[in-house]
């Protein structure tokens, strides 16, 4: 198809006011230059988008799997349900909560590492390295690991270690708490943070090292103080860097369900949507129900992902208008 | 200004990233401009923190590595056996010692489903991107916005028409189906780094070799090829990894036979008696592929994790 595309472009710009045989010509031209865009976007759109259309329509069905002769219209019965049902308005709270403070710990925690990334001392590239490891375990390993090698109340490390410095002072009774159930929303959010700051990191550290450093020295020579610097140049140059890692780590984490299945099982105020709608679905078998919670969802990414998308929109015009 | 927006840095497509820290200090500096003061110079406070925070971040995977080399009660002490042991024991545990049940299918199965979905992946989204950058159809962007916010919608909006279509043409536990699967979560972000990649072939050096009419093979390997492949191999690493790591849609539609690894580690903790050390050893060795092209590729990484935006 690409061939195609070539051809018609060797014969260069079309001609100006169009004869009736150029016009042919020039919708040829133009559809000569979508069809390698073709594939791809048909795919997607009966992949994602006809399911999508799917769901919407289940969602207006009274629909359980075990009862298949009470399958019927429902209306928006499953949406108010999904709103009254406290497991779902649960799992909505849930959702925002750890996808808010995950993104913005992460964001903060990425920013002090990149800004002493950036500096120069001995073994960066290695302390880069280690930095970046909580990023490639693959997520289900990381919770498996987080759940029973860290965060366990009798063996994990972090207990370990709490009875090692208390031991050192002599003490035998040392602090052993169990955050997996005393407060297992916070063990997700740690787990989770721990592995999307090297993502903040790397973008933040991008941002940094593409900063126009003669206005950095300009300023350091008229004086500037590095908080200065730091308040009015740095920061206004790495904005849009942490603009697109927020953004990014949005879209990632609104949708994170390995951690939560793993860690928590959803038990204890931990189920997000992804979460619940999977044992909506999956377990109970409330298709309908299941179908509602999922619409909610796109709803809400849709409601963020506009403010969002502007974001990256207004950096995308730059480019478009070049 | 902005480096930002995909196309704006117009440096050597195969020149160092910015992201080579040691090697690279920021454009000026590079020309050997030896008297400029460098706000960066050596900063031992600044080290010493940036090391004791990159220790405390990879000590779990530290830990991960070092407990899957003991042995089952080395492994769960309290204060913990740091100087305990070594052997090899957990990873034969792992691959069936005892048990019998091999990880292989499930490590295949992975790998099947990743490479495929990934060349998949490449073949639709290189001539698209082609289709947005260097020859671009109108409403270029309007385009680019739908493929990112098909990426938007989650995963579980859709998983249960795809689930009931699965089963209702006995696709499920079908590794090809996962592999469609796969292909449409990483498509758009496939389009979306091809793109910035193909935005920087250069259209001068296009349009020349129109001029001097070189067919669309020799443009493609002379001009497009040297600045495409770098981009190529950081979109399939990142579309490599996304699908080794899956696991909501690989949960629901695969079962005994099409199981990737990671539905295999979700389903491995089950266990009787201790099982740390076994643990430890499964995360490292499913972990393993992702570690080494990811530490192999770690400038790549960020190109592709932030869609080509940040080079």
């Amino acid at each position: 198809m690409t061939t195609a595309t070539a051809r018609v472009s060797r014969t260069g710009h079309s001609a100006t006011k169009p004869s009736k045989n150029a016009r042919s010509r020039e919708r040829a031209l133009a559809w000569a230059r979508r069809a390698p865009l073709l594939p791809a976007l048909v795919f997607l759109i009966v992949v994602t988008q006809l399911p999508f259309v799917v769901t919407l329509i289940i969602s207006f069905l009274n629909w359980n799997s075990l009862r298949p002769d009470q399958t019927g219209f429902a209306g928006f019965e499953n949406y108010i349900q999904v709103l009254t049902n406290a497991d779902l308005r649960q799992a909505i709270f849930t959702t925002i909560v750890l996808t808010v403070s995950v993104v913005l710990a992460s964001l903060l925690i990425g920013l002090g590492l990149a800004l002493l990334l950036d500096k120069k001392f001995i073994g960066r590239g290695l302390a880069r390295t280690l930095l970046i490891a909580p990023f490639l375990v693959v997520p289900v390993a990381a919770a498996l690991v987080w759940k029973h090698a860290l965060l366990n109340p009798t063996y994990g490390l972090i207990n370990g270690i709490l009875t090692w410095i208390w031991s050192l002072f002599g003490s035998s009774n040392p602090p052993q708490p169990d955050l997996l159930s005393q407060a297992p929303l916070t063990a997700v959010v740690l787990s989770l943070v721990w592995q999307w700051t090297p993502f903040m990191m790397l973008i933040l550290l991008a941002g940094l090292q593409s900063r126009p450093m003669d206005t950095v020295e300009a300023a350091q020579m008229d004086g500037a103080s590095p908080w200065d610097i730091f308040r009015h140049l740095t920061l206004p140059h790495l904005r849009q860097y942490l603009e697109l890692g927020g953004l990014l780590g949005a879209i990632y984490i609104v949708q994170n369900f390995d951690a939560v299945f793993t860690l928590t099982s959803g038990g204890l105020g931990t189920a997000n949507l992804p979460y619940a709608i999977y044992q909506t679905f999956y377990f109970a078998n409330e298709y309908g129900l299941a179908s509602a919670a999922g619409v909610v969802v796109v709803i809400g990414t849709i409601i963020v992902a506009t403010f969002a998308l502007r974001t990256v929109f207004s950096l995308f015009k730059k480019e478009a208008a070049r | 200004m902005s480096t930002l927006s995909p196309a704006a840095p117009r440096n050597t497509p195969a020149g160092p990233t910015a992201l080579d820290t040691g090697t690279r200090r920021r454009g000026l500096g590079r020309f050997g401009g030896k008297s400029r003061m460098d706000p960066t110079r050596n900063s031992t406070a600044a080290g010493i923190a940036a090391w004791l925070l990159a220790l405390l971040f990879a000590a779990p995977v530290l830990w991960m590595i070092l407990t899957s080399f003991h042995s089952e009660t080395d492994a769960a002490t309290n204060p913990p056996s740091i100087a305990a042991n070594l052997n090899l024991d957990a990873y034969q545990e792992f691959f069936g010692a005892s048990s019998g049940v091999s990880p292989w299918p499930p490590l295949i199965n992975s790998a099947m489903a990743s490479v495929l979905s990934t060349v998949l992946v490449l073949l639709l989204s290189i001539p698209a991107a082609y289709a947005l950058s260097i020859r671009p159809v109108k409403k270029w962007t309007d385009v680019m916005f739908f493929f990112l916010s098909t990426k938007m919608m989650p995963v579980v909006a859709a998983i249960l028409p795809l689930y009931l279509f699965a089963k209702s043409v006995g696709a499920l536990d079908n590794i090809w189906f996962l592999i469609l699967m796969y292909t449409s979560m990483n498509l758009p972000i496939a389009v979306w780094m091809m793109r910035s990649f193909l935005a920087e072939v250069p259209v001068e050096m296009l349009e020349a070799a129109q001029i001097d009419g070189a067919n669309l093979l020799l443009t493609l390997r002379k001009i497009i090829a040297p600045v495409a492949m770098p981009g190529i191999a950081a979109t399939a690493l990142i579309c490599f990894i996304f699908s080794w790591n899956e696991l909501l849609l690989a949960r629901v539609l695969t079962g005994v036979v099409a199981g990737t690894a990671p539905v295999f580690l979700t389903g491995f903790v089950s266990s009787q008696g201790l099982f740390l050390a076994k643990v430890c050893a499964a995360a490292v060795v499913i972990s393993l592929p992702v570690l080494f092209a990811g530490f192999a590729a770690q400038d790549k990484l960020v190109q592709g994790l932030s869609l080509g935006a940040v080079k």
